[in-house]
């Protein structure tokens, strides 16, 4: 009897293997869910369309939220199962304590893969998680190719890596604007809680300030409107404002303009601030240094407005003006 | 904490953030024969540990960096912007080296040295490979509280105070020491090294070590199959008028329509 059992595993094994080869069902997904005062956050869509793009199943793991969020996830196309730890300690994300949870869970899921949106809490947890696994982490992916291959700019996006993981576990963190967010269907995944994991508690959140804004979400607007150092100062902001309210854009800057308090920093759109790709990006008073162009050159349609004939930005818009902006945006608000 | 602090700062030799970088003809990698200088973050790394020695002279400000010979220049910038002492781990080739690997030799380090650190101050990411990484890591594998993407930060006793860019804002953070920072770009304004220290900087200590004396396994987990240049843009189009941009925009990229 023993034997006989035995055999049948031995048979059947090489078939499994096989079939899941072929298909791709190999890959077991961990898709974390993140979330902002009661919302699921779009990077995670668009994590979840490129977990979904390995095969497999996709496991979305929602930390510190209400169930109300893991009830919204589960609608999602391609998720087969949600995962909660709803004790409020991990609501702010605190990696010391974020991390260990993920660890515990990938281990006791034997989770092939671990998505999450490459934002500030993605960069900030999955490495950690990564090391605790001993395991390499790829940042940033903008394709997918395979279950362990996939694709990357390095070098403020100059270059593009197509690079291969060697390891059991894929650490990976998505860019938004390179995948579709995924949709609501009339999918209703199962919902389970996850395993407790002990709390380090070494950190302590205290704070947050948090720009508040009626225009669209800058990292997901069809529009977006930036303005350079050639603004001169954050008073005339307001030009851009106003057109970006005629034409529903949200507005970015440059990093010179940050850096000499024009706008805060979180509107900084490049290599270290915002990755966007709208379908429209005007640039407004922006030279186009390279790690400029990395935060907006897969935008669809890119024009720029400069008074410098000669000013890099002009080698990747699609319409240039060679204007003072003083004159062209008012025009261009009134015209609208 | 020990009396008095010492802080490590993990530098960087990475292609110079002006340089316009090309895929090599090979497609495996990008022409590293260009102008090199220290990752634009560590400049930052570096300036703030030494703010922080500027108010307690006695702090101890150790600049490590972990790649070929030539990251020995790297060091000397950094001893002379004012680090005490600097730690070089030689490896022949690093442009396979990656950010597990680092944070592993910089454990290693950590573990074998007798002089603990309090805190850690790393650039948030390398301008070349953009991972965004070592630091988080090294913060898993010594079981340290971590702040990323610091703009702000603030010793108070035994604890750190940490205000971090997050998306849509700022956050505060406070957390025990020893703890890992990670710099964000509006944490300071580097200076630049004056010549006379430039030339103090030269007889500051410097020991090299390997990853055979650390006993840490460098090879890569992730292999570049390979390299390419970005989708060209065809830009450089220009139009004379704002009608005329209003009017391509709405007719040729067909972008108003709806407005």
């Amino acid at each position: 009897m023993l034997a006989n059992t035995a055999r049948t595993f031995v048979k059947a094994r090489p078939l499994f293997a096989q079939r899941f080869y072929a298909t791709g069902a190999g890959a077991n997904t961990l898709l974390i869910v993140e979330h902002k005062d009661g919302a699921i956050t779009g990077a995670t869509l668009n994590a979840l369309t490129a977990a979904s793009k390995l095969g497999g199943s996709v496991t979305a793991l929602v930390a510190g939220g209400d169930d109300a969020i893991a009830q919204s996830i589960a609608k999602y196309t391609g998720v087969s199962k949600v995962l909660t730890a709803s004790d409020a300690a991990y609501s702010k994300n605190l990696p010391e304590d974020l991390a260990p949870l993920l660890v515990e869970v990938t281990k006791s899921n034997n989770f092939t893969h671990v998505f999450a949106g490459h934002t500030a809490v993605g960069k900030n947890v999955l490495p950690r998680v990564a090391a605790l696994l001993d395991v390499a982490a790829v940042s940033d992916i903008t394709g997918v190719e395979s279950e362990d291959t996939f694709v990357r700019p390095i070098y403020a996006g100059n270059a593009i890596a197509t690079v291969k993981s060697n390891d059991n576990v894929k650490i990976v963190t998505v860019r938004g604007t390179a995948f579709e967010a995924a949709q609501e269907s009339g999918n209703n995944a199962a919902v389970e809680a996850a395993p407790e994991v002990a709390k380090s508690g070494v950190t302590e959140w205290i704070g947050e300030e948090i720009q508040k804004s009626d225009r669209p979400d800058l990292g997901t607007a069809n529009r977006v409107i930036s303005g350079g150092r050639g603004m001169k100062n954050g008073d005339n902001f307001k030009l851009l404002y106003d057109m970006a309210d005629k034409m529903g854009a949200a507005v970015g800057a440059s990093r010179a303009a940050v850096d000499a308090g024009f706008v805060d920093n979180s509107l900084q759109v490049g290599q270290t601030g915002k990755i966007v790709a709208p379908e429209l990006y005007v640039a407004v008073g922006i030279s186009g240094a390279i790690q400029h162009l990395a935060g907006m050159k897969d935008s669809k349609t890119i024009v720029a407005i400069n008074k410098d004939a000669d000013a890099p930005i002009f080698q990747v818009a699609d319409y240039g003006l060679v204007e003072d902006l003083f004159k062209a945006v008012p025009e261009i608000t009134e015209k609208l | 904490m020990s009396n008095p602090l010492r802080i490590f700062v993990p530098v960087k030799r990475v292609i110079d953030f002006a340089v316009k970088v090309r895929v090599n003809p090979a497609k495996t990698d990008v022409d590293r024969n260009v102008k090199h200088s220290m990752n634009p973050f560590d400049e930052i790394a570096v300036e703030e540990a030494v703010r922080i020695k500027e108010k307690a002279p006695k702090t101890e400000v150790v600049a490590i960096s972990c790649g070929s010979a030539k990251a020995q220049e790297t060091l000397r910038t950094a001893l002379a912007m004012g680090a005490d002492r600097a730690v070089h781990v030689e490896v022949k080739d690093d442009s396979t080296l990656q950010p597990l690997a680092v944070a592993k030799l910089l454990e290693a380090y950590t573990k074998k040295e007798e002089n603990k650190p309090d805190l850690f101050i790393l650039g948030k990411q390398a301008i070349d490979d953009d991972s965004n990484q070592t630091g988080q890591m090294l913060a898993g594998l010594l079981n340290l509280p971590q702040t990323t993407f610091a703009s702000k930060l603030e010793i108070e006793n035994q604890s750190l105070k940490v205000t971090r860019e997050i998306d849509g804002g700022l956050e505060t953070i406070k957390t025990s020491m020893p703890a890992i920072v990670t710099t964000d770009l509006r944490l300071n304004e580097p200076r630049y090294a004056s010549l006379p220290n430039i030339m103090k900087a030269k007889k500051k200590p410097l020991v090299k070590i390997t990853p055979e004396d650390l006993g840490v396994d460098i090879s890569p987990r992730i292999q570049t199959l390979k390299v390419e240049e970005p989708p060209k843009r065809e830009g450089g189009r220009k139009v004379e008028s704002v009608d005329e941009l209003l009017d391509k925009l709405k007719n040729e990229a067909k972008n108003f329509q709806n407005t």
